[in-house]
């Protein structure tokens, strides 16, 4: 696989001081020069930022490279100097093969102009030629399904209307390599569908894609590779799965495993301290990442440390908006005896094809069941989080389509049929 | 695993390509990357892009200028376009001004002031030198405002950042164009025919635009940074054409103030252009080289003070 994008430690440096002088006037600036030499600081130093530092990766063709972290990690401005907007204070990067941004929809739409005018005008900034406009100019028109409209200017157009003519045409932009910032998130239901099968395609296609985004979701399905931004420097670069559960872990605080090496300091009562609790795939090995279709383990460890009380672990699944998804103990005979003092391992196995894609809080107990209360001896709050996604490719309750299916499960039914 | 998770991912790709089928026509995805692949070839070019830190003083690159020219010629299309739209007389306003400014000029000037206007009959001589300023001002203004109109493209795509005061200049010359048939029209009226110097007449247009190009580099860059820019423009072309000579002959000023007023390019401009165009008295070598003179130190200077200010647009429009 041949390297479509080197990039060696780039860094940018913006200086604050020069920020605010930016957007004031002359007399400003003026005035402030006049301070500066009557206070005597005549070369104060600028408050300086680092948005970008040593940041250095590579992409071979045909690679999707996921691009995650939070608000201020650097992405947009490691994405600003790949596509040559701004240039690096440092370092240096080669790409090879014709780049093309997609940072905005519609970038240079004209209101005034008509649909038909605006292909050209938003053609030409992408860089395409006009020859090959000309030749895409019907299939962009049929894509967007504005034909209609097509000699209407662009300002009367519903905002929906507008987002499919300017998706439309950067879709058919083909480029060897194509840097895509966060365009998932704006567009309905329809469009975001839409947008994420065209970065597919590109994929499907051998080209190059940098795709920025904050929709995990969409970084887990596309991307092969990620690379994780923060404070400005590369935190990791690995598989996408393993990239992103650590940016979970970062955020949330809540990561697939965790261990409490001091009893002491372990949650839990006299009788029950927990030792650790892992999110497992199918073969015991901790993931963080589980394919929507296969079975994920909550494994629980824990002590007892007394005897003569009958002791039972319990889950909580909570999803990403905070709805529960489910409670559920264990039923094992097991527990129904009292338990000994020693320590256990339960694991909790949620069946494949069950939970929707998105991410997953655990909260687990160890209880001793009253009824009609539970008493709990120990407990810990969304302690580990897990990633569900669907990789499409059939054997989930979405069969062939690939927009987004709405609702906390997805239940994989048996259908029935009939042509009476 | 990588292998099975690819084609894998290629049949999803292909089913959505098939429901797309269903709706729209097959798009020939195939066929075009590979010519555009070819043509890039044929060029004896790869595409490789390398971004490194921006240098203190970059050069001209014209082989990429050269590389971006339909965009240019995208962009002053557009503004072309968007110009007159919702306009009533449209494209008319391109004549309508200068007419409207050198009747102002003939009653003002001509009638009661009686500045001089040489051999020539007044309205003639006026609406000459207020069509060829009226290009500079527009050509300078709208040059000098361009980049942070375009603010949304400076920060979103990359192109070089040159095209987008060149085409602000070029486009005015369409309106200096259509105006200029109102001008053959009342050279005919008043049946003014050139001389052989008027193959010359072009030459002097075009030191206008070197002229407002230089200055707008300039201006269009500073106003990245001080807004202050519109501001202090008009206040400079309110004066300019008593600068330029444009209400009065130059021959009826003293040889010496002839002079001061000859560092300014456009001094040479308007009567370079009057007695090519309209066979008025011929302008003095030296005055117009000195223009010439100045007027390359401006294009000069200002590409260099476009180039070294380019790297900071995006992080301070």
């Amino acid at each position: 696989m041949s390297v479509a994008i080197a990039a060696e430690s780039l860094s940018k440096k913006y200086r604050i001081g020069q920020f605010r002088a930016a957007y004031g006037t002359l007399r400003d600036s003026v005035m402030h020069s006049v301070s500066r030499l009557k206070s005597g600081h005549l070369h104060e130093p600028p408050k300086e930022i680092w948005a970008l530092r040593d940041v250095s990766f590579e992409a071979g063709q045909g690679e999707v490279l996921g691009i995650i972290g939070p608000n201020g990690a650097g992405k947009s401005t490691l994405l600003k100097i790949l596509t040559r907007i701004t240039h690096p204070t440092e370092g240096r990067a080669e790409l090879r093969g014709r780049v093309g941004s997609l940072l905005e929809v519609g970038t240079g739409f004209h209101p005034e102009l008509t649909g038909r005018e605006n292909i050209y005008l938003n053609g030409a900034i992408l860089g395409m030629k006009r020859g090959e406009i000309n030749r895409k100019y019907d299939a962009i028109v049929d894509f967007s399904g504005v034909e209609k409209f097509i000699d209407t200017p662009v300002k009367r157009y519903s905002s929906g209307m507008f987002v499919r003519l300017a998706f439309s045409v950067a879709a058919h932009f083909e480029p060897e390599i194509m840097i895509v910032d966060e365009v998932l998130a704006v567009g309905d239901a329809d469009f975001q569908r839409r947008s994420l099968g065209r970065m597919e395609d590109l994929g499907g296609e051998g080209r190059t894609v940098i795709f920025v985004s904050h929709n995990l979701q969409a970084i887990l399905q596309l991307c092969d590779r990620a690379i994780l931004l923060d404070g400005g420097k590369v935190v990791k670069d690995g598989p996408t799965h393993d990239v992103v559960a650590q940016y979970e872990e970062q955020t949330v605080g809540a990561g697939s495993q965790v261990v409490w090496d001091d009893p002491a300091k372990a949650p839990g009562d006299d009788l029950v301290r927990l030792q650790s609790v892992r999110v497992v795939d199918q073969d015991g090995a901790p993931a963080p990442a589980i394919d929507v279709r296969q079975q994920i383990g909550i494994e629980i460890g824990f002590r007892v440390l007394g005897e003569g009380r009958s002791v039972v672990p319990k889950i909580k699944v909570i999803d990403q908006h905070g709805a529960i998804c489910f409670n559920a103990l264990d039923v094992s005979p097991r527990w129904n005896e009292t338990a000994a003092a020693g320590e256990y391992l339960a694991t909790a196995w949620i069946p494949g094809n069950l939970l929707n894609e998105g991410r997953f809080s655990v909260d687990v107990e160890v209880v001793t069941i009253a009824s009609p209360k539970l008493i709990p001896h120990a407990g810990a709050h969304k302690v580990v989080a897990f990633h569900v996604y669907d990789p499409a490719e059939g054997g989930s309750a979405r069969g062939l389509y690939t927009g987004q299916l709405r609702g906390v499960v997805r239940p994989l039914l048996e259908w029935t049929s009939e042509e009476p | 695993m990588h292998s099975s998770r690819d084609s894998a991912r290629s049949s999803a790709a292909a089913s959505i390509r098939r429901v797309a089928e269903t709706r729209v026509r097959p798009r020939p995805r195939q066929a075009e990357p590979q010519a555009d692949a070819g043509s890039a070839k044929a060029e004896g070019r790869e595409y490789v892009t390398v971004i490194r830190p921006a240098s203190r003083w970059p050069k001209l690159d014209f082989p990429e200028l050269w590389h971006y020219r339909e965009l240019l010629a995208i962009f002053i299309w557009r503004d072309l376009k968007v110009r007159y739209k919702q306009t009533v007389i449209g494209a008319g306003w391109a004549i309508f001004q200068p007419v409207i400014t050198a009747v102002v000029y003939t009653l003002v000037f001509g009638r009661f002031a009686k500045f001089p206007s040489g051999h020539l009959p007044y309205p003639l001589f006026a609406f000459a030198g207020v069509l060829a300023m009226q290009y500079f001002t527009s050509a300078m203004t709208v040059s000098s405002t361009s980049l942070v109109a375009n603010v949304g493209l400076i920060t979103k795509v990359y192109f070089p950042r040159l095209l987008v005061p060149l085409g602000a200049v070029l486009v005015p010359l369409v309106d200096f164009v259509l105006a200029l048939v109102i001008l053959v029209g009342m050279m005919a009226w008043y049946s003014t025919w050139p001389s052989a110097s008027a193959v010359f007449a072009p030459l002097f247009i075009a030191l206008a635009f070197i002229t407002a190009f230089g200055i707008g580099l300039i201006l269009s860059a500073l106003n990245v940074r001080y807004r202050d820019v519109p501001h202090i423009l008009p206040v400079f072309m309110q004066v300019l054409p008593f600068l330029s000579g444009v209400p009065f002959a130059l021959d009826g000023v003293p040889l010496k103030w002839q002079w001061l007023l000859a560092l300014n390019p456009m001094t040479a401009v308007i009567s370079g252009w009057r007695w090519t165009m309209l066979g008025g008295p011929q302008p003095v070598v030296g005055q117009v080289a000195l223009g010439v003179g100045v007027a390359l130190l401006l294009l000069i200077g200002g590409l260099a003070f476009f180039r070294s200010s380019e790297p900071r647009f995006a992080d301070t429009i």
